[in-house]
């Protein structure tokens, strides 16, 4: 069965927006020029929007600008069945000068006994397997507490934890360093 | 079927955060484990993409950046192979997408600046969605090495990037596929930063000779193998056998 492994993971290099985010690498006329997963939310939606700021910093503290972020998330009703106008999957650039990427997304409910959480997902060049980890909400420290992923961090369990700011939230994800985010394997 | 979990990554199969040699590794390696957990809902789902997304000419990266009539400048090649499990089961219905350098090895990219000069025929970027077999096909030109900076004279190989989607999320892959016989596999820190010579030939694509169209397109075969779900005992004994 040896020639069913996965297949090995490589880095998706510099270059990544040419494949997955065209409009951004600065190609015009692909894909009906729309990024896949540049929008989550349509207009048609009822819930509020909220935008997520993530920014990815490497072991200098120097902000990474050629990532890209994917996220995956339950809607406000906390499941990943159909919420009208929405859609679960977003991906993001993080911006060439500030390292942020930014998604314009609904809050997501609670699934079952977790906490509402967001799964993320990144690659840049550098990064040799895509990093897991998730985010959580800093007004919702009691859930939280009690979500057994978020447990499994302890201690480091404050780097998965987005900051309430004006109109969402600001996540920060270290990549290495004293305040390194916890990444899981799972 | 979504609460079987998938098999758990081999963290020596793939290549280690820090690969010292890839020096863009070093300040973007966590220096902690990864820490593992029973995967959830959330683990085990993900973003499904019609057979409808794609338009009809996004695989073919021959035409689909270029002029009426014309078509990209390089060896004229087709990538095709089939996306499967670990268990070895077919995965219909998932997105694919590609990118790559031009022939001469120039991405169409602001942050590109080799002195190769860009295709005005050729974008570098396709996708598609596997087939009710998982198989997929592309049409391109085969790229071109290029130079990078990492401390010395370094060359990629021609390569092609994959970005994979499976049923759930924790399947997600980015990956490179080389060529079969293009020496630099063996000089580049990148290919090699994947532990073991088995690994890596599994990112090697083969010459296909059956699949090429006479005077028209060369072909090389690609299969994808995604994480799979951990086999329940009856189905280990009759796949065993
Ligand atoms: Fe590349």
């Amino acid at each position: 069965m040896t020639e069913f492994r996965e297949s090995p993971s490589q880095t998706a290099g510099p270059y990544v927006h040419i494949g997955c985010m065209p409009g951004v690498a600065g190609i015009q006329g692909m894909y009906g020029d729309t990024d896949p997963g540049s929008e989550m939310v349509q207009t048609v939606c009822a819930d509020p929007v909220i935008s997520l700021e993530v920014g990815v910093l490497d072991g200098a503290g120097a902000p990474v600008c050629d990532a890209m972020i994917e996220i995956w998330q339950a809607g406000p009703e906390g499941s990943f069945g159909v919420t009208r106008g929405f859609c679960n999957w977003g991906r993001a650039a993080t911006d060439a000068a500030t390292g942020v990427a930014t998604f314009e997304t609904l809050r997501p409910g609670a699934i079952g006994s977790q906490a509402p959480h967001i799964l993320v997902w990144i690659v840049a060049r550098g990064i040799n397997l895509g990093l897991m980890t998730r985010i959580y909400f800093d007004d919702a420290p009691e859930t939280n507490a009690r979500d057994e992923v978020f447990k499994i961090a302890g201690d480091r369990a404050g780097t998965l934890v987005a900051r309430s700011v004006s109109g969402g939230f600001r996540h920060t994800i270290r990549l290495q360093g004293p305040d390194e985010t916890v990444f899981f394997d799972v | 079927m979504t609460d079987i979990p998938f098999r758990r990554r081999d963290p020596d199969w793939h290549p280690p955060a820090l690969a010292p040699d890839y020096r863009s590794s070093r300040l973007r390696s966590p220096h902690h484990k990864l820490l593992h957990y029973a995967p959830t809902e959330t683990e085990m789902t993900g973003p499904a993409f019609g057979q409808d997304m794609p338009g009809p000419e996004d695989h073919d990266l021959l035409i689909n950046f270029a002029q009426p009539g014309e078509t990209a400048l390089g060896p004229r090649i087709i990538v095709h192979g089939r996306l499967l499990d670990e268990n070895g089961r077919a995965l219909p219905g998932k997105l694919i997408e590609i990118w790559q350098a031009n022939a001469g090895g120039r991405y169409r990219h602001r942050s590109d600046g080799y002195l190769a000069p860009l295709d005005p025929n050729f974008g570098g970027c396709g996708r598609c969605i596997t087939d009710a077999e998982g198989k997929y096909l592309f049409r391109s030109v085969q790229p071109g090495p290029y130079p990078w900076p990492n401390g010395g004279n370094d060359w990629r190989p021609a390569h092609i990037h994959f970005s994979v989607f499976g049923d759930g999320f924790a399947q997600r892959l980015i990956t490179q596929m080389y060529f079969e016989g293009d020496p630099h596999i063996a000089l580049c820190p990148i290919v090699q930063s994947i532990p073991s010579e088995a690994a890596i030939d599994r990112l090697v694509a083969r010459f296909d000779p059956g699949a090429t169209v006479p005077m028209d397109i060369r072909a090389y075969r690609f299969d994808i193998v995604l994480r799979g779900r951990q086999a329940t005992v009856f189905e280990n004994r009759r796949e065993g056998l």
